[in-house]
């Protein structure tokens, strides 16, 4: 669960990876993790999503369909639930995704270059 | 004394198809997208493996002018459209079984998982000519 968020998993489908009945796998789950599978999978995704609201430019609802999320109203209110923040105001309490770009030097040199060459001059 | 390996980077020919392979067919997860209007589009694009957060592979596009002319920017698609390109090497517990997984996806393979001193290991190479490994060792 925690490498295949993205996909629309459900109890069937992981009891069935287990060989367990969809019963037993969610009633062991839970006795394992200490909360049922689907909670523990919402979980994951949530903590993706916020990843992915610090450390991208993507827009909520994009974000909300790469965790595996289908609906962005109860994204919307999970995330609160969870961070007490919505989606949005959860991003802007944290450093923008920008400071995360390791622009090359490379990059940033030629960019601050008042005539953009790089070697000879093709005029 | 240095901490750790953050990040290892790539050449793309394309970050959009890139970043649908790496995630839709290999099945990485992506870290940071993030695009700087004012260095010229400028897209920090990172893939991880789910669950190794530390360590994440830099999809970076081939740069043209001023960063490199079209000259050296075709000779570099060209390059690694000849397969001479650096690459990625990718551990599993189950080399057959992630072989099969992502062939289902659409992952091409350079033949079948085979026996080596080390392992288990198959290859592909991504849209860009980039090489890939995924070894199951011993």
């Amino acid at each position: 669960m925690d490498a295949r968020y993205r996909e629309p998993l459900d109890v069937r489908t992981l009891a069935r990876a287990a060989h367990l009945s969809p019963a037993h796998f969610s009633r062991e789950f839970r006795r394992a993790f200490g909360e049922p599978p689907h909670k523990y999978l919402l979980t994951r995704r949530l903590e993706r999503a916020a990843a992915l609201l610090r450390n991208t430019d993507r827009n909520v609802a994009d974000i909300c369909l790469t965790v595996g999320l289908r609906s962005v109203g109860s994204f919307t209110t999970a995330f609160g639930r969870a961070f007490g923040l919505t989606p949005t105001a959860y991003r802007a309490a944290h450093p923008p995704a920008s400071t995360r770009v390791w622009i090359p030097t490379c990059k940033v040199l030629a960019h601050a270059r008042p005539s953009s060459t790089f070697g000879e001059d093709t005029a | 004394m240095l901490k750790s390996l953050a990040t290892a980077m790539v050449w793309v020919h394309d970050q959009d198809e890139a970043l649908a392979y790496y995630t839709d067919k290999v099945g990485l997860e992506v870290r940071e997208d993030v695009t700087v209007p004012e260095m010229g589009n400028f897209r920090w694009l990172t893939v991880g493996v789910p669950g190794q957060d530390d360590v994440a592979i830099v999809l970076m596009a081939i740069p043209g002018p001023p960063v490199f002319d079209e000259q050296t920017r075709a000779q570099i698609q060209e390059l690694m459209a000849k397969g001479a390109s650096g690459g990625l090497f990718f551990t599993t517990d189950d080399c057959r079984g992630t072989y099969e997984e992502l062939k289902g996806r659409g992952v091409e393979f350079q033949g079948e998982p085979t026996e080596q001193p080390y392992g288990i290991d198959v290859g592909f190479r991504d849209p860009s000519g980039n090489q890939a490994r995924v070894v199951q060792r011993t």
